[in-house]
């Protein structure tokens, strides 16, 4: 097992892709691709329930692209992303219905809270060691469930329903399935290629630099901290879109959407898609939120199989199924000795 | 006032069983093992089944019952310990600690399902309720059942700490928390070490999850994971890696949550207790008992 250690972190993919599929896949008319099946897919089938099922899908997808930015871009370890989503769904229901505005007004409003929460959680916790950030930020996510749970203003445990819609000008409702799938594409296909822009960006360059190694970030002159708080100023504008988006879907947000559960579900996502590539992170999402509706029978052990399919991951595939290219392995810390050579003397 | 220090007592006792599986595992390996937590819910639905296939049994053999199959739990929790590390944590030690998390997560995961699948997502009844009379102590409602808890909880820290403290195995685990390279050169068997670490800190985590059931009456698949946050909590609050800092991290936490409970009510006991662990890390990450720890790069 342990000659696994060194092949595992090798870089798979450091000379550019030569077959004729890796070309394919690297394309970059595949974003567009992408989008096009998801316009047509109401085409080939558009009962309610697929309608629905396709909407809950794009949102997960929002979802997975904005936790890539914390985890896949910088390598911070994000436990309680579902809470960004929280607060994005209750500012805007809790909002929207106090003033019976359309949803879509709250945008502003929406935005304000997540870079405050994003804020709130990050400035303290930032400056820890990756575990305990971890850990940190799982209570974080507990915190804000408990207390939506517990607080009037966000309806307690039964939450708050009767949201206004997205927009309704005259006869024209935003709100009737086939048109809220289309709206929530495009939102949601212009959040995953912002992310991917950033990510290629000066900003981005900096993520992955702080990923791949801190100290020699903070020795190049990169501001770690300033830099990682953005990470997750932009996670959490992204987890509140999702949020806003799946208050508008479901006119209705309740603190048992909230759970532990569901930030794992989008962690899965990433990381089996691929930590850092926007590509992979989207078809990891749409295969965590998809596969369930595929497999209905296998309900009871859906989440073992996540599970076990997340160590299997991490133990033979750490970079995931489909790593961004040039991916560079994160330098070995010192401090942590040479694992094969371990074994081999105490055999 | 007397009533909610010896309900801070009582709890904090079990977060220190619990922490010390985290801390110890944590000090020799660096590895925040997040699926300590769910071993101590595994440990309860060990005792749940050995306590089922047991039959009926009379109410004076209760503790009895109660004290054999906890040994039966800690064997078999410990051994699930062992399997866990050997199969998912260590083909990754010396991986970065992004992967080595994500995997814990993984491991926590499948527990939680693996549990669910098998005994059925509805919380189950346990079969033995430990009931005694209740007598009061300076104005504290004291029942027969915690004390007799505590005792067994004491026992198992009193024996940890001998164990730790006085015996080779101890001195070798103490010896890789502090350089793991150097107790190679001396001639320790780091892995098997390791291994040992694992199945006392799980073995301890079951032993508390068959407590919990037998007190609380009540168990289910994700029983363990608040509790496997709370005793991270106490770990830090005591100090990571440090044994005495876990069990008074425990208790610490403890006593803060019986009075947060109090102060606040009783909806909040959970943010505050997590209030608490932020508060620590960001204030004093090394805890009260830990010495502070320059990282090396």
């Amino acid at each position: 097992m342990s000659e696994n250690v060194d092949t595992t972190l090798a870089p798979r993919m450091t000379r550019p892709p030569s077959s004729r599929l890796s070309r394919l896949f690297e394309s970059r008319q595949l974003g567009w691709v992408a989008l096009g099946i998801a316009v047509s897919a109401p085409f080939v089938i558009a009962t309610p329930y697929a309608l629905n099922v396709m909407t809950t899908a794009a949102i997960f997808v929002l979802l997975a692209s904005g936790l890539n930015i914390v985890v896949g871009y910088c390598g911070l370890l994000d436990l309680g992303y579902i809470a960004f989503m929280a607060v994005g769904a209750y500012t805007s229901g809790i909002i929207a219905k106090a003033f019976d505005l359309p949803l879509i007004f709250t945008i502003p409003a929406v935005l304000v809270m997540t870079v405050l929460a994003g804020l709130i959680i990050g400035a303290p916790t930032l400056r820890l060691r990756s575990d305990y950030l971890a850990i940190v930020t799982l209570g974080f996510g507990e915190i804000t469930r408990i207390t939506a749970n517990n607080l009037t203003v966000t309806g307690g445990p039964s939450g708050i329903f009767g949201i206004p819609g997205l927009l309704k000008i005259g006869d024209f409702d935003l709100q009737s399935p086939a048109v809220f799938y289309y709206v929530t594409v495009i939102i949601v296909a212009g959040f995953v290629l912002a992310a991917a822009r950033l990510g290629r960006s000066r900003l981005g360059r900096a993520w992955r630099f702080v990923r791949e190694d801190e100290d020699a970030a903070e020795a190049m002159g990169i501001h770690t901290y300033r830099v990682k708080l953005l990470a997750y100023i932009f996670g959490a504008i992204w987890g509140g879109f999702g949020g806003l988006l799946f208050a508008a879907h479901l006119s209705a947000v309740s603190p048992q959407s909230f759970i532990f559960l569901q930030s794992a579900l989008v962690l899965m996502a990433v990381v089996l898609g691929g930590m850092g590539n926007m590509r992979g992170v989207v078809i990891g999402a749409l295969v965590i939120s998809l596969l369930p509706e595929l497999l209905r029978d296998l309900a009871a052990y859906r989440y073992l199989a996540f599970g076990l399919l997340l160590i299997v991951v991490m133990v033979f595939r750490p970079q995931g199924f489909w790593p961004s290219l040039g991916y560079e392995p994160e330098r070995r810390k010192p401090d942590i000795p040479d694992p094969a050579g371990a074994t081999e003397a105490s055999r | 006032m007397s009533q909610l220090i010896w309900d801070g007592l009582f709890v904090g006792s079990f977060y220190a069983l619990i922490a010390l599986g985290y801390s110890m595992v944590y000090g020799i390996i660096k590895l925040l093992n997040f699926a300590h937590g769910d071993i101590y819910m595994l440990g309860a639905f060990v005792g749940f089944a050995a306590l089922t296939s047991l039959g009926g049994i009379p109410a004076s053999l209760s503790i009895g019952a109660l004290l054999v199959v906890m040994l039966v739990s800690m064997l078999l929790t410990g051994t699930a310990g062992v399997l866990i590390e050997r199969l998912a944590y260590r083909p990754l030690r010396g991986a970065p600690r992004l992967a080595v998390l994500i995997t814990a997560v993984g491991v926590s995961f499948s527990l939680e399902y693996g549990v669910s699948a098998i005994a059925g997502p509805n919380p189950r009844a346990f079969p033995i309720r430990l009931e005694g009379n209740v007598f009061s102590l300076l104005g504290a409602r004291i029942s027969l059942p915690q004390i007799i808890l505590m005792l067994i909880a004491a026992v198992l820290m009193i024996l940890l700490n001998f164990y730790v403290q006085k015996t080779s195995t101890g001195r070798a685990m103490r010896s890789i928390a502090l350089d793991r390279n150097a107790s190679l050169l001396m001639g320790i068997n780091v892995n098997s070490v390791i291994t040992r670490t694992f199945f006392i800190g799980s073995a301890l985590a079951g032993a508390a999850g068959v407590m919990a059931g037998a007190y609380y009456g009540k168990i289910d698949f994700l029983m363990g994971f608040i509790i496997g946050l709370k005793a991270f909590t106490a770990a830090v609050i005591g100090g990571i890696g440090n044994i005495k800092g876990a069990m008074l991290g425990g208790l610490v936490l403890g006593f803060v949550e019986a009075f947060g409970a109090e102060w606040f009510g009783g909806q909040w006991r959970d943010v505050f207790a997590f209030a608490v662990l932020i508060l620590f890390l960001t204030l004093r990450p090394t805890g009260i008992l830990g010495e502070r720890v320059t990282e090396r790069v």
